[in-house]
């Protein structure tokens, strides 16, 4: 991704130098194209284009969501606009559903966020080859385990139990997708070994293991320092 | 009963526990460490110390929770159990009947790991009530006919779903427990969703989906009340119909949201299961 730093955005007071920037980066999951964007000097950087800032406390958790709803949401809109070879009319049906699913999630999100939320992410899909079933359900299949565990792993980080509620609302319908895809793929695998445990637990993953995944389908860096722990 | 109510009703017979809620969280960090060594197995005695910690003695709400899950468990867990037992006659063929053991072996790990984490807490977990999967006769056939079989599983999970999601709320900010009941809680709608595309493949309800659209149950009036209320289009007075000019119909808004189900409610829907 090239940034526009022409764009007559000015580094702003807060600019930091390239040494802080790389200190801070720990919790910063930016895309390669990020830091080649950086000059390599010494000097001040400008502020990065296409850096989200997901924000504190609970508006960071929502963001946090919202980011990985556009993903889910922005993927299933290309699924549909080209379907697979071989997509039978029943999976079409049940995958726009679950496009419509994210969007809603999406939508709500942003809605809910108003002023605070994050802008819209631009993403790179060009790994998954749309023509193929194999890899769109693949990629479907790491989306939603993706989304189940980021639920799951963030809903402990909420202090609004509204926010939990409604987070939870959500979690159940991502492992319905997670659980359909999976049976897409391989019928009986809604809920193997690979996911569940021997609790009978499914999985938790924490926001930095979450967008550190997904960072090869966003062009923007996303900066998770003011997340809650 | 909405949330804040719950939370006033918690602090009102213990003023103490929103306080409590915010430095939990702190104990909660400590315990991180112990958690990253902690085996599988020894998972719910590392919560139930940790409880223990904060509270500085067993909270009747936390287990009272557990207590609720429990009991939704060892329904699920004993009807497994039973399908299980005549599997060879009441489930056609693979990888139907793999699916059935995978789902059983989930509930009864769940039902383990519950016992565990009460014990653990220094609390007693419940017994078991005893069953009755026909529901004094409304299902006669729950363990000789396919079709029964999984109308009564695809209702189990689906209420199991909405009952999870019903108590979060109280446990919010309560960490390794919380977030443990969300880890039960998604294997739930795993399972729902798979007897849903078990019973469309099989051809007993070609409309039905992995999720649910509006209050329909596919199944019949006899569970209405799991479905009752799944239909809103509303979610924090946010209308999700057509949302922000995006083309979403009222069945995608639905579906897209699963909704909670009150204690009561749940109750009241497993109590013609129940025989003593």
């Amino acid at each position: 991704m090239v940034h526009d730093n022409k764009s007559g955005m000015q580094p702003s007071a807060s600019a930091f130098s390239r040494r802080s920037f790389l200190n801070y980066s720990g919790a910063v999951l930016a895309g390669a194209s990020l830091l080649v964007a950086c000059k390599d000097d010494d000097g001040p950087m400008p502020p990065a284009a296409g850096e989200v800032n997901l924000g504190t406390g609970d508006t960071g958790i929502l963001n946090y969501a919202y980011a990985l709803e556009q993903l889910e949401a922005a993927f299933y809109t290309m699924v549909l606009k080209s379907a697979f070879t071989g997509m039978t009319a029943a999976e079409m049906e049940l995958l726009a559903d679950i496009r419509d699913h994210e969007i809603a999630h999406r939508e709500f999100l942003k809605n809910a966020l108003g002023s605070k939320a994050i802008s819209a992410l631009t993403f790179d899909f060009g790994s998954v080859d749309f023509t193929k079933r194999d890899s769109v359900l693949g990629t479907a299949k790491v989306f939603e385990d993706l989304g189940v565990s980021a639920y799951n792993g963030a809903g402990k980080l909420i202090t609004t139990p509204d926010y939990l509620v409604l987070a939870g609302k959500i979690v159940s319908v991502e492992a319905r997708h997670a659980a359909f895809i999976r049976d897409l793929i391989s019928n009986g695998s809604f809920a193997d070994n690979t996911v569940i445990d021997a609790n009978g637990l499914d999985k938790s993953r924490t926001p930095q293991e979450v967008l550190g995944m997904a960072a090869g389908f966003v062009k923007n860096s996303i900066n998770i320092s003011g997340l809650p722990k | 009963m909405n949330i804040q109510h719950i939370i006033r009703e918690i602090s009102d017979t213990d003023p103490d526990f929103l306080d409590r809620l915010d430095s939990r969280r702190s104990v909660m960090r400590a315990f991180a460490g112990a958690f990253k060594k902690a085996t599988l197995v020894t998972l719910p005695v590392v919560m139930g110390s940790m409880f223990r910690k904060a509270y500085g003695g067993v909270n009747d709400t936390v287990v009272e929770i557990l207590n609720y899950a429990l009991t939704l468990e060892y329904l699920e867990a004993a009807f497994y159990a039973e399908a299980n037992k005549v599997s060879t006659t009441l489930i056609p063929s693979d990888p139907a009947r793999g699916a059935i053991k995978t789902i059983g072996d989930h509930e009864t790990a769940h039902v383990k790991f519950l016992k565990d984490a009460i014990v653990s807490l220094g609390a007693a977990p419940v017994n078991s009530p005893s069953f009755d999967f026909t529901a004094g006769g409304t299902f006669g056939n729950v363990f000789t006919d396919y079709r029964t079989f999984l109308a009564v599983a695809q209702a189990f999970e689906d209420t199991g779903v909405r009952a999870y999601k019903g108590r979060a709320a109280e446990i919010t900010g309560g960490g390794a427990l919380l977030e443990a009941a969300l880890n039960i809680h998604s294997v739930e709608a795993r399972h729902a969703a798979h007897i849903r595309y078990m019973r469309r493949n099989a051809g007993h309800n070609t409309a039905l989906r992995p999720w649910i659209i509006g209050k329909d149950s596919g199944i019949g009036a006899v569970v209405q009340p799991i479905y009752d209320g799944e239909e809103t289009t509303t979610q924090a007075g946010i209308n999700i119909t057509n949302i922000n000019g995006m083309a979403i119909s009222a069945d995608a808004a639905s579906g897209a949201f699963d909704e909670p189900l009150t204690k009561q409610q749940v109750l009241a829907i497993i109590t013609p299961f129940i025989v003593s």
